[in-house]
C-alpha cells in the first residue's frame, strides 16, 4: 500500500508520482483530491488532487509542486518507498455530463486536477477546448496528454517563451466570444487565475466552475479550516467542494485564509532546506 | 468598560479559586500520608463502620500538578489517587440499598460492587466488575461528567447536601483502571469460538471501540474502519493530552487489536468504499456507525471568515492529533496568538482555553452567553481553566469579529446577556441587553458551540434516513433506515458524551450479535460471490 511506484521530475519544482492504491484508484472520480500524512506523528496532512488514476493497476497519479516542507520531503521520497498516510479519494466528485461546448483552463500545476475532468467532458461527448497557462515553457506540464482528450488546445506563458504570450483568460475571453459560445468553463490554477477566469465569464454568463485548493486537515467535514464563502454562505472546501460555481466565491477572502499559517510554512521550509543541507554534508564527510 | 469588566470576571475567579485552590495544593504525597493515616485509623476500628462514621470520613481531593507549571506543559493535570486515597474514599460509600448511582449511569455500571470491593482494597475485583459493563474505565474516569450522572444521585451527596460531597466514584474508577493497565496485569476478555461472519464498525472513537469490542466477544470477525490515520476518534483529535494522556487511548486501542479486531486507518466509509458495497460487494453481515458529529458549528456572524477565526475542532486536532503544540518536532501549524477569545461553555470551550494558554497565549478569555451555573462542561474542568488564569466572560457574546485589511483578527465586538425564562432546555434563555456593546482586544478566536453531524455518510448513502439536524434516525437499538445498518454515538445524539457515546455502541452491539445469532440470517449466494476486498489489500 502507497507505495511509490515511479517517480518523475515534470520541471524545476513539480514532481509526478505514481502511487500504488487499489482502493483509492478504483472509487475516486474527477475532481476529487487525496489527504497524504509522511510522518503519523509529527507529519502536516496536505490535500492534493488526484491527476489520474489505473484501476487494473491499482494506482493513482499525483502531482505536486514543491512549495513547503511536506512537498520537498515527498520529492526526496524515491520508487519503492513508502508514502506513510494515503486517504482518498474525498471531495464531491465532478458533474461530468454532456453540456456541449466545455472550456478547461488550467494554470500551472492546476493542469494536473483538470486532466481527468477533461477526460471525463471528453468521453461524455463535449467539444472540449483546453487553455494550458503557466508562467514560462518549462512549467507547462501534462500538454501531451491534455491535447490527446481535447479538440482544440490554446498554450500561454507569461513570458511567451512559449505558445501564446497571454493571460489564459485572453483567449478565454476570444473563447465566450465565439459564434457557439461555451456552455461551461472549469478553470483550476491559482486563485487569482480562477479568479480572474470567473470575471471573463461574468459579463457571457456563461457556467464557471472552480476547484479549491483551501488548507485542510481531515477532509471529512470536521475541522472547518477550509470553509469558503460561497454566495454569501460558509461552505467546506472538503465536504461542500472542492468545486464551486467560480461566480460565487469570495476569492479574496479565500486567498486571504491561505495565508494563515505563511509565516510558519516559510520558516519551516527553509529549516528544512537547512537540515537537508546539514544532512548532505554529514553524509558527505 | 469592557477591559474593567473582564478584571472584575477575573477578581471573581481568583477570589473563588483562593478557597478551592489551597486544598488542591497539597502534594501528591501529602495527601496520601493524610489518607492512610485516616485509613489506619479506619482499618483498627474494631466495630463495623455504620453510615454516620462513613458520612465523617473527608473526601478525597484529586492530587494536582501545580496550577502555574502546568500552564507550559502538557502533561496530565489531575494526578489520579494512591491506593490509600482510594481505599478512604471508596469506604465513605454507604452501600445503600437503592443505589440511585447505577440509575445515573448511562452504562449501567454496578457501582456499589467496584465501589464495596475498592473499599476492601480488593482492587483486582473493582476493576473486574466495571469491566463487565465498560470497556474504557481510565477513560471514563477521567472524561465523564460524574457530578451531573452518577455523583449527582449518589446518597452521600445528598444527606450532605453537597454534590461535591458525593462518594468521588470516577476517581475510584481512574485508581482501579489505571493500577490494573499500568501492572500490565489487564486480561483479556474471553471471545467464543468465531462464527464466520463479520461485522463493518465505522470510526474509532468511544461508540466505535465498545461496539467492536462486545461483538468481537460473540465471535464475530470485526474490521473498524477510521478516517484519520490514528484510532481513537475525540479521544486523540480532540481531548487534549493534559487531560487524557494519548497512551491511555493507545492501550485501548491495542486491547482492541489483541482481541483480534482489525484496525484499518486512513479509511473513509462513504468514499473510500460506499457504505452499502461493505455489505453488498464486500461481505461484511453488519455495520455500526459511529463516526461522531464532527462538523463544526459557527455563529455566522461578520468578520467569522477571517484567518485567525477557527473551530475549536480544527485547533484541539492541530494541537492534539498533529501534535502542532510540540512547534520544535511538528510541521503542522498552529496560531501564535498573543490574546485569545474562546466562545462556549462546554468542554471543547474548556479544553481550546486550557490549550491556548499552554501554547502561550498572553490572555485567554472565555466568552459564554449564560451563567456558570448553566456550562455544561465539568466542574473541575471550569475551576482548572480558572486555576490556570483563563479569564471568564459570562453573560456575553460575539457579535462580530473585527478585522484588518489582511483579514487578520485585531479585536472582537461582545454584547451583553441577562438571563430570562427558561428555553427548551430548561436552562434560563441569555436576553441580549440592547445597547451593551463593547470590544475585547484579541488577535484570534477560538468558536466552541457546538457541532452539527457530518454530512459526509448522508451524501454517499441516500437511503440513510436523517432528521432535520443531519443526525442518523436509529431506533432504541441502534437500528437504521437500512438493513443491517446500525448508528450509535454522537451521529445519533449530536455532540454529547464518551460514556453516552459508549451506552449507544453496547446496545448496538447487542443488537447485531442478536441479528447474527438468527439463522440463515445471511445469503449464503451474496457470500460466495463477495470479494474479501478490504481484507486483502488493508492487511
Amino acid at each position: 500500500m502507497n507505495r511509490i511506484i515511479n517517480k518523475a521530475k515534470l520541471s524545476e519544482e513539480v514532481y509526478m508520482i505514481r502511487v500504488e492504491a487499489p482502493l483509492i484508484a478504483q472509487e475516486r472520480r474527477p475532481g476529487q483530491f487525496v489527504i497524504l500524512q509522511l510522518d503519523s506523528d509529527f507529519g502536516e496532512r496536505i490535500p492534493l488532487t488526484i491527476a489520474d488514476a489505473d484501476s487494473v493497476e491499482g494506482s493513482i497519479t499525483l502531482i505536486f509542486q514543491v512549495v513547503g516542507k511536506t512537498t520537498h520531503k515527498l520529492a526526496d521520497l524515491e520508487e519503492g518507498e513508502i508514502i506513510e498516510n494515503l486517504v482518498g479519494p474525498l471531495g464531491k466528485p465532478t458533474d461530468i455530463a454532456k453540456f456541449g461546448t466545455v472550456v478547461c483552463v488550467g494554470g500551472g500545476i492546476g493542469v494536473a486536477p483538470l486532466h481527468p475532468i477533461a477526460q471525463g467532458m471528453k468521453r461524455a461527448g463535449n467539444y472540449l477546448v483546453t487553455i494550458l497557462g503557466a508562467r514560462q515553457r518549462d512549467l507547462v506540464i501534462l500538454e501531451d496528454r491534455m491535447k490527446a482528450v481535447s479538440d482544440e488546445l490554446i498554450v500561454c506563458t507569461d513570458d511567451g517563451s512559449y505558445g501564446r504570450k497571454a493571460l489564459v483568460t485572453e483567449p478565454l475571453k476570444e473563447l465566450c466570444e465565439r459564434a457557439t459560445a461555451p456552455n461551461l468553463v472549469v478553470a483550476i490554477g491559482p486563485p487569482i487565475m480562477m479568479k480572474f477566469c470567473a470575471e471573463t465569464t461574468r459579463p457571457y454568463g456563461i457556467h464557471t466552475v472552480v476547484s479549491l485548493n483551501a488548507i485542510m486537515m481531515d477532509g471529512t467535514g470536521m475541522c472547518g479550516g477550509c470553509r469558503v464563502t460561497v454566495g454569501g454562505k460558509a461552505m467546506f472546501t472538503c465536504v461542500d467542494g472542492p468545486e464551486f460555481d467560480g461566480h460565487l466565491v469570495d476569492f479574496d477572502g479565500f486567498m486571504k485564509r491561505l495565508g494563515a499559517y505563511r509565516k510558519q510554512e516559510e520558516d519551516a521550509h527553509e529549516q528544512c532546506h537547512l537540515d537537508m543541507a546539514a544532512q548532505r554534508k554529514e553524509a558527505g564527510q | 468598560m469592557h477591559t474593567n469588566n473582564a478584571i472584575l470576571t477575573w477578581q471573581r475567579s481568583e477570589k473563588k479559586l483562593g478557597s478551592e485552590f489551597h486544598m488542591s495544593h497539597k502534594t501528591r504525597d501529602q495527601l496520601r500520608d493524610e489518607a492512610g493515616k485516616i485509613l489506619a485509623d479506619l482499618l483498627n476500628r474494631k466495630d463495623p463502620l455504620k453510615p454516620k462514621d462513613r458520612l465523617a470520613i473527608p473526601s478525597q481531593d484529586m492530587p494536582a500538578q501545580d496550577a502555574v507549571q502546568r500552564r507550559s506543559n502538557m502533561n496530565e493535570v489531575a494526578l489520579g489517587f494512591s491506593a490509600e486515597q482510594a481505599q478512604v474514599e471508596a469506604l465513605r460509600c454507604i452501600q445503600c440499598r437503592n443505589a440511585p448511582c447505577v440509575k445515573g449511569c448511562p452504562v449501567r455500571i454496578d457501582i456499589p460492587g467496584f465501589v464495596h470491593a475498592a473499599a476492601e482494597g480488593d482492587f483486582k475485583k473493582s476493576i473486574d466488575i466495571i469491566k463487565a459493563s465498560s470497556l474504557l474505565p481510565s477513560v471514563c474516569g477521567r472524561v465523564c461528567p460524574q457530578e451531573a450522572q452518577c455523583q449527582l444521585e449518589c446518597t452521600v451527596g445528598k444527606t450532605l447536601k453537597d454534590v461535591d460531597k458525593a462518594v468521588g466514584i470516577g476517581r475510584i474508577e481512574r485508581f482501579v483502571a489505571d493500577l490494573e493497565r499500568e501492572s500490565g496485569a489487564a486480561s483479556l476478555p474471553f471471545i467464543k469460538p468465531e462464527t464466520g461472519k463479520k461485522v463493518a464498525v465505522v470510526g474509532s472513537g468511544p461508540a466505535g471501540i465498545t461496539a467492536a469490542a462486545d461483538i468481537r466477544r460473540e465471535g464475530h470477525a470485526v474490521t473498524v474502519f477510521e478516517a484519520f490515520h490514528k484510532p481513537g476518534g475525540v479521544m486523540v483529535y480532540g481531548i487534549p493530552e493534559f487531560r487524557l494522556p494519548k497512551k491511555i487511548v493507545e492501550a485501548e486501542a491495542n486491547a482492541l487489536k489483541a482481541m483480534g479486531v482489525e484496525l484499518v486507518t486512513n479509511f473513509v466509509v462513504g468514499r473510500t468504499r460506499k457504505l452499502k458495497d461493505l455489505i453488498d460487494k464486500d461481505g461484511f453481515d453488519a455495520i455500526f456507525i459511529g463516526s461522531g458529529a464532527g462538523l463544526p458549528k459557527f455563529l455566522n456572524i461578520p468578520g467569522e471568515d477571517f484567518a485567525g477565526v477557527l473551530s475549536a475542532n480544527e485547533f484541539l486536532t492541530r494541537s492534539n492529533l498533529m501534535k502542532a503544540y510540540d512547534r520544535e518536532k511538528a510541521d503542522t501549524p498552529i496560531i501564535n496568538a498573543r490574546k485569545v477569545a474562546v466562545l462556549g461553555g462546554g468542554n471543547v470551550a474548556m479544553d481550546s482555553a486550557r490549550t491556548a494558554v499552554r501554547l502561550g497565549a498572553d490572555e485567554v478569555h472565555l466568552v459564554y452567553r449564560r451563567t456558570e451555573a448553566e456550562m455544561p462542561a465539568r466542574v473541575e474542568e471550569v475551576q482548572h481553566a480558572k486555576e490556570e488564569g483563563v479569564i471568564f466572560h459570562l453573560l456575553q457574546n460575539a457579535k462580530r469579529i473585527l478585522g484588518n485589511d489582511a483579514h487578520q483578527v485585531i479585536g472582537m465586538e461582545c454584547l451583553k446577556y441577562e438571563l430570562g425564562e427558561p428555553d427548551d432546555s430548561g436552562r434560563r434563555r441569555p436576553v441580549v441587553i440592547a445597547g451593551s456593546e463593547f470590544v475585547i482586544d484579541v488577535d484570534a478566536v477560538i468558536v466552541a458551540i457546538g457541532n452539527e453531524s457530518n454530512p459526509l455518510l448522508k451524501q454517499t448513502t441516500p437511503d440513510l434516513d436523517t432528521n432535520k439536524w443531519g443526525n442518523i434516525i436509529a431506533d432504541e437499538n441502534g437500528s437504521t433506515s437500512l438493513d443491517r445498518v446500525y448508528a450509535g454515538g454522537d451521529i445519533v445524539l449530536g455532540a454529547a458524551t464518551v460514556i453516552l457515546a459508549m451506552g449507544q455502541g453496547r446496545t448496538a452491539a447487542a443488537a447485531i450479535n442478536e441479528l447474527l445469532a438468527q439463522p440463515h440470517s445471511v445469503d449464503p449466494l451474496v457470500v460466495a460471490s463477495s470479494t474479501c476486498l478490504t481484507g486483502k489489500v488493508l492487511l
